[in-house]
């Protein structure tokens, strides 16, 4: 698969030849829900052009999730489709909420490549758009000079750092999203999946991450930690992002959707000059990198009537194979639509596909380990407990959350 | 009440002054930092460099080659739709304070007049009704809603907002009327008033104070409002404070600063015509009722 | 008055009030009572843009018989209560037996995320309710003996704390404390201490949280202050200057009894505010060292993907309860007033 994907990747990323994703002009009413961010803006847009006599509506929110589950469950649905990505598809498909679109994707999906699509069981649940993970940014004027070699793992950015330190040139070098909370949890996942961990048990939503892989994972998060500055439960990726402009960080995980401001002329030129992109690094000696994949793609509601998802579903088809768009807004995102050429702004998310990199689990009780994980690890790394402590609170938080949602 | 100030000692006037503009400036620091800082660049406002970027206009200068911008004022309101949002924010404000204190009062008046134990009781189970978590109450009004097909427009919005709030506009409005002597409604209904007259001619005027603080309450309620409005409006709907947040972009993209800060510059500037209000109306309820009673 | 009058006074009132507050705290108080239905999980492939994998789903065939059997979900009692994630009854029992001394129990049990967001939000609540009303009460006295004239900008710029909206205005304030802002910086010079850092350690956090409760709820208690000290009747004041009363003898013995009731509408309010804490802890992003209960709640709602409802439901019906054991004093008072005044 991860074959088909590069040589998919790279075969489009040739085609020149732009045309307008092909709309058949749909009628009934289309309502979507979907996050506040510029490139969804530009997505919705994007298939708003090919409305033809439907009624249009969109609410971008930032509170989605919350709406979401209720909105859908209702019949009929306030939303006929959804822009989901592989969390928040999770609770829509717990709940049963959206249909699959096998025949809509064969009768009108013609732009659409194979790759977009999402499917559980056989059948199309999604077709995505874009994609995203967090990987390495570095200074390439500091390393340089101390003539350190741009990180390939966890372990040498640790080394890289240290050496940082000890020139004097900087006193916090590293810097992450640690935010305590959903942040710090994802970087757990990050780190987690990088050491080769299973957050469950085989076939099980029975919790797996009090073992050797865990502590690990957990030490390196705190070694990476003490690299940084002391604030970093309080920061999330603006924070970092900040910290990264002022200049006093050289070695940075990031989001790669995030690189756009990073690498404008806003701010001081020499550091944007120096900012340089490279894929997500390994831990622990493994070779699939610590980082997951992410992707943003469009669902359909169940409890809608047919005829208005098929209208939803020619829109927004329309955009997620629309050449026009990704050629446009190549800057917004990293597209998954035929068409896209990959600036030097993608390079993370192409490593992180070509390393093999792990999308974000899809599972049914991943939401409630994340919760868990975001407050439970905090106390181990302002030094109050031991990690197998920490882990041990994890799993239970974790245990808890899963008997009152009946998974266990 | 007023104090004269020729009756006090000067020790104490100079004590007061320098109470006073210290208060200020606490209180007002924070927003005059906003204020100024709305006029520079991102760089300079949140930076980590050398907060005296936000002073000196480094980035400012480099970017647009003044010492000030107005650009994220023009670009909120204009391409972040921020007029939008005002406008839906005037329409969900003048309802909520006009409902919430038409409710209020007639409730609070008639609590504050019976001699029932029940009315003691309404009081406790107002008081239980506003420690329910806003989050819960709001997450539960989501699938019934939607149920009905009545999400997402303003009337819902405005209905709960007034709900939500009226607990403590009965609080509020039970603690003034209790300030008014009972003999003056009583002499009233002695002349042959019925209720409803001693409330609207006899009570309303002695307790404008208290009305004007009420209204002030539903109004930054539903002014600053964040749970009700972000979950209940769609879009279209939406009022200036799910409008700012929508501003602050999310973990994995890139919001716009700058238009939250100055949306938040813009919103308040309303404000302060209404406090002046608020002031007046105050004053002028103390001279009113002073006659009155 | 009679209670035909009465009734037809508070209708609109009570029925909003009934409809959009009474009727949820009963729903949500139900459903704290019950658990999801066991989901019956299937191992299905995936495939997604980055490749393919077997791993489990929620068999909807399975789920939804059950589903339909009892749309309320699971009966589980106090399960949800009694759970690690709120009373954990069975963990305390076992730190109890475990633990050797006082202070390792004590420990133990505040690294349970209930107990840990209640000690959070009892000693916000000690700091901040006092601090509010005695400076709410001292800026309305000042203000008020400040010329009528400028009296209007000056109330405007002590409410200003309360007016801008808490979503920025946390954030802006977020900035002006780090390190490198201009308040975190200053900080720095005053107390000679270059690695000083408000956000990094715990108890400067809660002090941070707690000053800006303060600076925030403060304005809240001025403007009821304010508007009831212009309900103060001038005679009785005139003729206490004219007997020679001090100032502190006519605040103590006319302004306050006077006022009374709304000190205690103010103190009733307040202590239920800052009980319900929350927006500055998401403001802050200090969720690493400061977690309240309405944070807890806010946490099983919004920030997990799967939405804990019966989890949300019980922590706000303790919070309910929290804020009613709170508040008896004050109520035991209320009542006692009023049924002297009947």
């Amino acid at each position: 698969m991860k074959k088909i994907l590069l040589t998919l990747l790279f075969i489009l990323f040739g085609t020149t030849a732009y045309a307008d994703g092909h709309c058949s002009k749909p009628s009934g009413s289309i309502n979507i829900l979907a996050n506040d961010f510029p490139a969804l803006r530009t997505f919705v847009e994007t298939a708003k052009g090919c409305k033809g006599s439907a009624d249009f509506k969109v609410t971008h929110s930032s509170e989605h999730n919350k709406i979401a589950v209720p909105a859908l469950t209702a019949n009929p649905s306030e939303f006929s489709a959804r822009i989901a990505a592989n969390s928040s598809i999770v609770p829509l498909m717990n709940q049963d909420l959206i249909r699959p679109m096998d025949d809509l994707v064969k009768k009108y999906g013609k732009g659409i490549q194979d790759s977009q699509l999402i499917t559980i069981d056989g059948k199309v649940m999604a077709v995505a758009f874009m994609a995203n993970t967090q990987h390495l940014y570095y200074r390439e004027d500091v390393l340089k000079e101390l003539g350190i070699p741009v990180p390939k793992t966890y372990e040498e950015v640790v080394a890289a750092s240290e050496k940082i330190r000890a020139s004097g040139k900087m006193q916090h070098p590293y810097a992450a999203a640690y935010k305590a909370g959903w942040n710090l949890a994802e970087e757990f996942v990050n780190m987690f999946i990088g050491h080769g961990g299973e957050f469950f048990k085989a076939g099980t939503a029975e919790p797996n991450i009090n073992n050797a892989k865990g502590v690990a994972t957990l030490n390196m998060l705190k070694k990476l930690a003490s690299l940084s500055n002391p604030d970093y439960l309080t920061h999330d990726s603006e924070a970092i992002k900040v910290e990264w402009e002022s200049g006093k960080v050289a070695l940075m995980t990031l989001w790669a959707s995030r690189s756009g401001t990073l690498l404008d002329d806003e701010g001081d030129a020499k550091i944007t000059a120096a900012t340089k992109l490279t894929g997500p690094a390994t831990v622990g000696g493994g070779n699939i990198p610590a980082a997951t994949l992410w992707w943003d793609g469009f669902t359909l509601a169940k409890n809608r009537s047919d005829s208005d998802a098929e209208a939803s579903f020619i829109a927004l088809a329309h955009a997620a194979s629309n050449k026009k768009m990704v050629a446009d807004a190549a800057d917004q995102a990293v597209w998954l639509v035929e068409g896209f050429v990959p600036g030097p702004k993608s390079i993370g998310v192409i490593e992180a596909v070509k390393m093999g990199a792990k999308p974000y689990p899809m599972l049914p009780q991943m939401g409630l380990m994340h919760g868990a994980l975001g407050s439970e690890i905090v106390e181990f790394l302002q030094g109050k407990e031991s990690a197998e402590q920490a882990l041990k609170d994890v799993e239970a938080a974790y245990i808890s959350k899963a008997k009152e949602q009946g998974f266990l | 009440m007023e104090y004269e100030l020729d009756k006090r000692s000067n020790a104490l006037k100079t004590f007061n002054t320098t109470f006073i503009i210290i208060w200020l400036l606490i209180a007002c620091f924070p927003f005059i930092w906003t204020f100024w800082g709305s006029f520079k660049v991102r760089a300079d406002f949140f930076s980590r460099a050398d907060w005296w970027y936000a002073i000196s206009a480094f980035n400012t200068l480099i970017e647009t080659g003044g010492q000030f911008t107005s650009n994220a004022y023009s670009e909120a309101w204009t391409e972040g739709e921020f007029w939008k949002a005002s406008r839906n924010t005037i329409i969900v404000t003048v309802f909520v304070v006009t409902i919430s204190l038409f409710l209020g009062t007639l409730g609070a008046y008639a609590l504050s007049r019976s001699t029932e134990r029940y009315a003691f009781w309404i009081l406790i189970a107002a008081l239980i009704f506003r420690a329910m978590p806003h989050i819960t109450l709001v997450s539960g009004y989501l699938f019934p809603f939607f149920e009905l097909q009545i999400w997402g427009i303003l009337p819902t919005t405005i209905v709960v907002l007034v709900a939500i709030n009226q607990p403590f506009t009965l609080w509020l409005l039970y603690s003034f009327f209790k300030t008014v002597p009972k003999e003056l409604d009583e002499s009233a209904l002695i002349d042959g008033c019925s209720y409803f007259q001693a409330f609207r001619y006899i009570i309303m005027p002695v307790m404008w104070p208290g009305v004007i603080t009420a209204g002030l309450f539903s109004l930054m309620l539903a002014y600053n409002d964040f749970t009700v409005t972000a979950l209940l409006l769609n879009q279209e709907n939406h009022t200036m404070v799910p409008k700012i947040q929508s501003y602050l972009g999310t973990n994995q993209h890139e919001g716009n600063l700058m238009w939250a800060v100055s949306a938040v510059v813009s919103a308040t500037a309303p404000l302060f015509m209404l406090v002046m209000f608020f002031q007046r109306q105050v004053i002028s309820g103390l001279t009113t009722g002073a006659v009155k009673g | 008055m009679p209670n035909k009058t009465f009734f037809w006074f508070f209708l609109p009132t009570g029925l909003a009030m009934i409809l959009f507050i009474g009727l949820p705290i009963i729903s949500t108080g139900i459903q704290s009572f019950y658990a999801q239905h066991d989901q019956v999980v299937k191992e299905v492939k995936k495939c997604d843009p980055f490749g393919c994998t077997v791993s489990i789903v929620v068999d909807q065939e399975a789920t939804s018989v059950l589903r339909d059997e009892r749309p309320l979900g699971k009966f589980n009692g106090f399960g949800t209560y009694f759970d690690r994630n709120h009373l954990a009854i069975e963990q305390i029992t076992e730190f109890w037996d475990e633990t050797d001394t006082l202070g390792d129990f004590i420990d133990q049990v505040t690294n349970l995320p209930f107990y840990k967001a209640l000690l959070f939000t009892l000693t916000y609540c000690l700091f901040v309710t006092p601090n509010v009303l005695l400076l709410g009460f001292i800026i309305a006295l000042s203000l008020n003996a400040i010329s009528r004239k400028i009296r209007g900008p000056l109330i405007f710029g002590t409410i200003l704390p309360m007016i801008v909206t808490p979503l920025v205005g946390s954030l802006v304030l977020f900035w002006m404390i780090d390190a490198e802002g201009i308040i975190g910086a200053n900080l720095q010079l005053m107390m000679e201490d270059p690695y000083l850092s408000l956000k990094s350690s715990r108890t400067l956090t809660w002090i941070t949280i707690i000053i800006y409760g303060i600076w925030h709820h403060s304005p809240f208690a001025f403007v009821v202050f304010y508007a009831a000290l212009q309900t103060v009747p001038q005679e009785p004041v005139e003729a206490a200057i004219i007997d020679g009363a001090s100032r502190y003898q006519r605040i103590r013995h006319i302004v306050l009894p006077h006022i009374y009731p709304v000190v205690t509408f103010v103190a009733l309010i307040s202590l239920m505010d800052n009980f319900r804490v929350f927006e500055p802890i998401i403001g802050f992003s200090a969720e690493g060292s400061a977690q309240s209960l309405s944070w807890l709640i806010y946490d099983n709602l919004v920030n997990e993907e799967v939405i804990l409802f019966g989890s949300a439901a019980a922590t706000s019906m303790m919070t309910i309860i929290g804020i009613a054991i709170l508040l008896a004093p004050v109520l035991i008072r209320t009542w006692k007033e009023f049924r002297t005044a009947r």
